[in-house]
């Protein structure tokens, strides 16, 4: 299975989400550096994304927009922060606007990305960080235009958590 | 939508309620049965008015309701709350788990190329 654990932090505001890949640690930089790999995945369900601008070096600028089913686009932008190729990268996302530049609100969410070698495979540790509870509602309401929102009552984990 | 119905100051009263670990063992508690305070207090080692005040910062939450059952009253968890505070972070989850899915399709190509 691809995805090892899931963590869910009410407290810090933050989602931790590790997997396993069959590659190794370069090949899995590359999905994140080439940006023709990258917008192949970075979109919800049915909102495939085009990174029209995507510069990887620290305080890199990308930009990009999904397309949702009916034509409609949600713009995005990231800030690099840091890079240690091939281990590390740290970035700001966050929604633009009808000129593709960055909206002053919501604030982005922190990105923090670390490969691992393990052996011939490649552990992916991704954390999300949100300023607050708030900033997580909000972006998840916007989000829920591009179709976000698979979830649907699973109850079972935010009780395996408080049980025992 | 959900996520509308949820106002700002309902999830952060949600959040924080379940930030402690007290609070979420007594929200433990009380979804597998109903129980009055002073049932609940016996688990913890600390006083009866400390429980009394979690367990009215996850009665504020709406993640438990107090009802009145002959002498006592009987804490039992809200489940709709509670579905509603599963449902925010696992939008994003998901997001993620889809993420992470499209990577290994795309790694999976390497192979079959070679």
């Amino acid at each position: 299975m691809t995805v090892v654990s899931v963590h869910k932090d009410v407290e810090a505001m933050t989602l931790t989400l590790v997997a396993e890949f069959a590659a190794s640690v370069e090949r899995v930089w590359r999905v994140w550096e080439d940006p023709r790999q990258l917008e192949r995945w970075w979109g919800p369900p049915g909102w495939p994304a085009t990174f029209e601008r995507h510069e990887f070096v620290v305080g890199g600028q990308s930009r990009y927009h999904m397309t949702g089913p009916d034509g409609q686009k949600s713009r995005g932008w990231w800030t690099i922060t840091a890079i240690e190729a091939p281990h590390r990268l740290e970035f700001d996302d966050g929604f633009a606007g009808e000129d593709g530049e960055p909206l002053a609100s919501p604030p982005p969410v922190h990105g923090i990305v670390t490969l691992e070698a393990l052996g011939d495979r490649t552990r992916m540790t991704t954390v999300s960080k949100f300023a607050d509870t708030a900033h997580l509602e909000q972006v998840l309401a916007m989000g829920a235009e591009e179709g976000m929102r698979l979830a649907l009552g699973q109850i079972d984990e935010i009780l395996a958590g408080t049980a025992d | 939508m959900v996520v509308d119905e949820w106002s700002e100051a309902e999830a952060d009263r949600v959040f924080q309620a379940l930030a402690d670990v007290t609070r979420r063992d007594i929200l433990a508690r009380v979804i597998r049965q109903r129980q009055s305070v002073s049932a609940l207090a016996r688990h913890y080692p600390m006083s009866f008015a400390a429980v009394q005040k979690h367990v009215a910062v996850l009665e504020r939450a709406a993640l438990v309701t107090k009802e009145r059952h002959g002498r006592e009253q009987l804490v039992h968890a809200n489940v709709t709350t509670l579905h509603r505070a599963a449902r925010l972070l696992e939008a994003y989850e998901q997001l993620w788990r889809h993420r992470a899915r499209g990577i290994e399709e795309i790694l999976a190509e390497d192979q079959e190329e070679e």
